[in-house]
């Protein structure tokens, strides 16, 4: 097994790691970086916990080979506040309850991160398309939907 | 938004976690990282039922990174969550039961050679016969516990309370029906993970995914054997439970043998392909139900049959038998009652509980009937369910005691927001509505193994600068059980919940909670907490009452101030007002507990379904069918939930929500199904379950009708939603199509297998047939409570 050296930038700071060619993003980030924020639930790109955010489009990060990231942007949950203040999606998700356990949060707000980017006042069936790939066993996602509305409202 | 007369209980809160859980800084088992860490694998079974000829592992051993591997011999302790079923090794001595059982471990340097470990491992099998269903059990196969050939037959119950061959016979109509609850997966969203370290001084720490560290403390110590004192279990936050983390599991134990062997922490977190074969989901059972009715809809005897696929071991097994009889007569007065119910072995993975543990498949069988018998009679289905609920402060005819119960509301109001009865048998083809009901316990009344101490305990510390901590061993596993005893104590001490420091789920640090399950923790340890809370707030008040010169009676704590209502300057902060107590009586710091009264009926099996308090539940589903191609689209859902008193508005609207959404993955898609012993597809793409675009919108009501032994008068939320969703699907499919599917998850090609059946005349029934014999054991008669029949 050859290690090659990967240069990529996760959430904005260039990071330089010697890593197989065969080694996920999960991984990477995970076991390397010890970015444990990123979940995995399957690790067969089924559940959705482990999407992340490449150059902006949410992958799922168990099926994307890390060194495909050479070069690239990688966004995790780690990287969602700026400067100490959450993302208004973190608000969100917290104030009206759109986490239970949690395992699933992660993923499903980073798959709900690129939306926003992308559409910024999404309707009801934007918002569950976009997140028809992120499973959560709790919620019955209904508070997700109230807490991306209310995020993509706040941040007007 | 407050509550009159409440400071923090009843408004809607964000969990005291949620800052944690959305900035992914939440560190679940699997997060963990300790400095030189092994990680750990085992060697499952690929066979159904074999015998272990030899098990060679010189070459594993041999790989450069391995350092250490262990077989059955190593672990020869059985162990089972009940004392009743140990029967379980963690790791297969001579003989595997179900295609996934353990048999092997390895821990090593890294993942991959742990993988390749495995690989080098041979074991040698003998397969011998194999049971995978009911009917098999029923018949003399190879005895899957024992030698022999015989029965898979694990236990057998049969209980009559009344009399049922009168109550028949005062009948005007009964109905005989048959219906089939194929068994589901909690598929929690983690997998189970565990985390053990043996340190230099022999102490053993497990972090575990689970959702009773007392439990897996005593498993750990008695399968390992070392003394209690020497093993610290911590259960991590769980990432989903709803039933599936609740036995001691086989990857906890090997992964403490192995740290013990290697003296390094060993990690072992199951594949999602590992966690269907761990299971401990719904059981499959097969009802046969008879029910008398009188004209005008009262029912005067049920006979009520269950036949449960346990699968190769016995876990909770036992107590979900007594469940799948016990709360029928919850809901509905049911003046006589007869109750049978089998549970078999087979070659599968252990069944066990899984949100509503055991009550679930009844009350889809029952709510059904009723339905069906509604129409026989030419009664709504309102009014049929009205005309036999159980009365509020009031005993069952299988010795339940009813304490609070807003049934009644509940289903007037669901009737009411979801107009039930103008759309019910007549809405457009295609289109209905449907309505169940459901109950369930506020915590199981007696403890998993039988001792007479406290089932939940709660210390609280003060330190001087007024700072709180709580101590709880109730695991957190997603449904807020820590920011619900943080509103307790919070309410009772007169400080933001948010600002208190909860330290829960660890046997070094805290009082023992028997653990998260049977919807226990809000009732069981909410009332020590507060009693804890209480005890604090007393010393404080008295400590103030002598610096202020007045009585402790005249004190009001809230605000962070202690002192008189009105008189600021007769009044202490918070944390002057400790230090005057801390001054006056020394340390600051309370225990509360609480243990359920005594509430067992005169009978063997009285144990299980006795509470301290019931939820009631009551739903109106509204389908969409397509008749050509059998799919049903949940339009909406409407749910009224009993909950006592919402101690946080948002925390019980969630699981009310998370309730709904798993009945109806487990009406319509959720089966954990198998080809022989094989599971069918133990991946989450092939094990359907809803996503976000099946999901309709629903509309929680809660009703409180404050229980009088509920912490600020609270009952469970957890589970009792579920309840009525699963029925109100199927009697939603009858309205819309005319066809009675009696069998459970209702998938497309049932609804078109009965509307063919419709087209050509029959009866529009897709369901199960006679069952197989079994015989249910001696009949225990039981006399109805004193008092009952007036």
């Amino acid at each position: 097994m050859t290690e090659r050296m990967l240069a990529l930038s996760v959430n904005g700071r260039e990071q330089r790691v010697l890593t197989t060619d065969h080694r996920t993003l999960l991984e990477l980030l995970r076991e390397d970086l010890r970015l444990t924020g990123t979940k995995h639930g399957c690790e067969l790109g089924e559940c959705g916990a482990c999407t992340v955010l490449v150059d902006g489009t949410p992958v799922l990060s168990c099926l994307t080979l890390a060194r495909s990231a050479g070069g690239r942007e990688v966004r995790t949950v780690e990287g969602l506040e700026t400067r100490g203040v959450p993302h208004p999606l973190q608000d969100a998700f917290a104030r009206l309850g759109a986490a239970q356990c949690g395992y699933c949060t992660p993923g499903m707000l980073m798959a709900a991160c690129a939306l926003l980017e992308s559409v910024p006042a999404p309707s009801a069936d934007e918002i569950r398309e976009a997140l028809s790939g992120n499973l959560c066993r709790c919620t019955g996602y209904q508070k997700i939907l109230d807490a991306v509305h209310l995020a993509a409202r706040s941040r007007g | 938004m407050t509550v009159p007369g409440f400071s923090y209980v009843g408004s809607s809160r964000p969990r005291v976690d949620a800052g944690a859980q959305v900035s992914g800084r939440t560190v679940f088992a699997d997060d963990i990282w300790l400095p030189g860490m092994l990680v750990g694998r085992q060697l499952r079974s690929p066979h159904g039922h074999a015998r272990i000829r030899r098990i060679d592992t010189a070459r594993a051993r041999a790989l450069e990174g391995v350092e250490a591997v262990i077989t059955g011999a190593d672990l020869p302790i059985t162990y089972g969550i009940l004392p009743v079923s140990q029967d379980e090794h963690a790791l297969a001595v001579e003989r595997v039961r179900y295609v996934g059982e353990p048999v092997v471990a390895v821990a090593a340097v890294d993942a991959e050679t742990a993988a390749r470990a495995l690989e080098l491992i041979e074991v040698e099998y003998e397969p011998i016969e194999e049971t995978v269903s009911l009917e098999e059990a029923a018949t003399d196969r190879v005895l899957i516990h024992g030698e022999g050939v015989g029965k898979n037959v694990h236990r057998s119950v049969a209980l009559e309370f009344g009399d049922v061959a009168r109550g028949f016979a005062e009948a005007d109509h009964i109905r005989e029906d048959l219906y089939d609850f194929r068994g589901s997966t909690h598929a929690a969203l983690e997998q189970h993970a565990a985390v053990a370290s043996c340190g230099a001084d022999g102490r053993l720490t497990v972090w575990s995914s689970t959702q009773v560290p007392h439990y897996l403390h005593r498993t750990l110590e008695k399968v390992l054997e070392l003394p209690a004192g020497r093993i610290r279990v911590v259960a991590t936050p769980v990432g989903g439970g709803f039933g599936g983390k609740t036995d001691p599991f086989s990857h906890e134990i090997v992964a403490a043998r192995l740290s013990m062997e290697t003296g390094r922490p060993v990690k072992i977190t199951l594949s999602r392909e590992e966690v269907f074969y761990s299971h401990r989901g719904r059981h499959p059972v097969l009802m046969w139900v008879r029910t008398g009715f009188r004209r005008d809809g009262t029912i005067t005897a049920m006979h009520f049959r269950t036949h449960l696929d346990g699968g190769a071991f016995g876990s909770y097994g036992l107590a979900t038998l007594y469940y799948t009889g016990a709360l029928q007569p919850s809901t509905y007065r049911i003046p006589n009652y007869k109750f049978e119910g089998v549970r078999v072995f087979t070659n599968k993975p252990p069944c066990g509980p899984k949100r509503g543990h055991g009550t679930p498949q009844p009350r889809f069988g029952l709510e059904c009937q009723l339905d069906a018998a509604a129409a026989d009679l030419g009664i709504d289905p309102v009014t049929i369910r009205l005309r036999n609920l159980v009365k509020p402060f009031s005993t069952t005819v299988n010795y339940l005691r009813i304490t609070s119960c807003g049934l009644r509301e509940c289903i007037e109001q669901v009737a009411a927001a979801s107009g039930f009865r103008e759309k019910h048998g007549r809405l457009p083809p295609g289109r209905g509505v449907g309505l169940a009901v459901g109950a369930y316990l506020s915590g199981a009344g007696l403890p998993i193994y039988w001792n007479d101490m406290p089932q939940s305990e709660v210390t609280i510390k003060v330190d001087r600068g007024g700072g709180v901590t709580v101590f709880s061993m109730a695991a957190d596993v997603g449904q807020g059980s820590t920011s619900v005893l943080a509103t307790i104590v919070g309410e009772v001490l007169g400080l933001d919940p948010s600002t208190l420091v909860m330290v829960t789920a660890d046997t070094d640090l805290t009082p023992v909670d028997l653990g998260s399950y049977s919807s226990r923790v809000t009732f069981m340890a909410g009332n020590a907490a507060l009693e804890a809370a209480q005890r604090i707030r007393d010393t404080v008040v008295e400590a103030v009452a002598a610096e202020l010169g007045t009585t402790g009676d005249m004190l009001v704590v809230a605000e962070g101030r202690v002192g008189v209502e009105g008189a600021p300057e007769k009044s202490m902060s918070w944390p002057d007002a400790v230090r005057a107590a801390i001054a006056r009586s020394g340390p600051l710091a309370a225990s509360g507990s609480y243990r359920a009264p005594d509430l067992a009926g005169p009978y063997k099996g009285s144990g299980v379904g006795i509470s301290p308090a019931y939820s009631f539940s009551a739903a109106v589903v509204e389908v969409e069918c397509d008749a050509e191609t059998g799919q049903v689209h949940v339009e909406r859902v409407w749910l009224a939930h009993d909950v006592g008193r919402a101690l946080n508005r948002l925390l019980v609207e969630g699981q009310i929500e998370g309730g709904i959404y798993m009945g109806l993955g487990e009406a319509l898609m959720e089966e954990q199904a198998f080809r022989g012993a094989l599971h069918r597809g133990p991946s989450l793409l092939d094990y359907k379950m809803p996503t976000f675009l099946d999901m309709p919108p629903v509309e929680s009501i809660l009703v409180e009708t404050v229980d009088p032994e509920g912490p600020f008068g609270a009952k469970e939320v957890g589970q009792g939603p579920l309840l009525p969703v699963i029925p109100a699907v199927a009697n939603a499919i009858h309205d819309a199509l005319g066809v009675r599917i009696d069998e459970v998850p209702i998938t497309p090609d049932k609804v078109v297998r009965a509307m063919r059946d419709l087209a050509k005349g029959g009866s529009g029934r897709v369901g199960p047939d006679s069952p197989p014999e079994f015989d249910f054991g001696r009949l225990i008669r039981v006399e109805v409570p004193e008092g009952f029949a007036s």
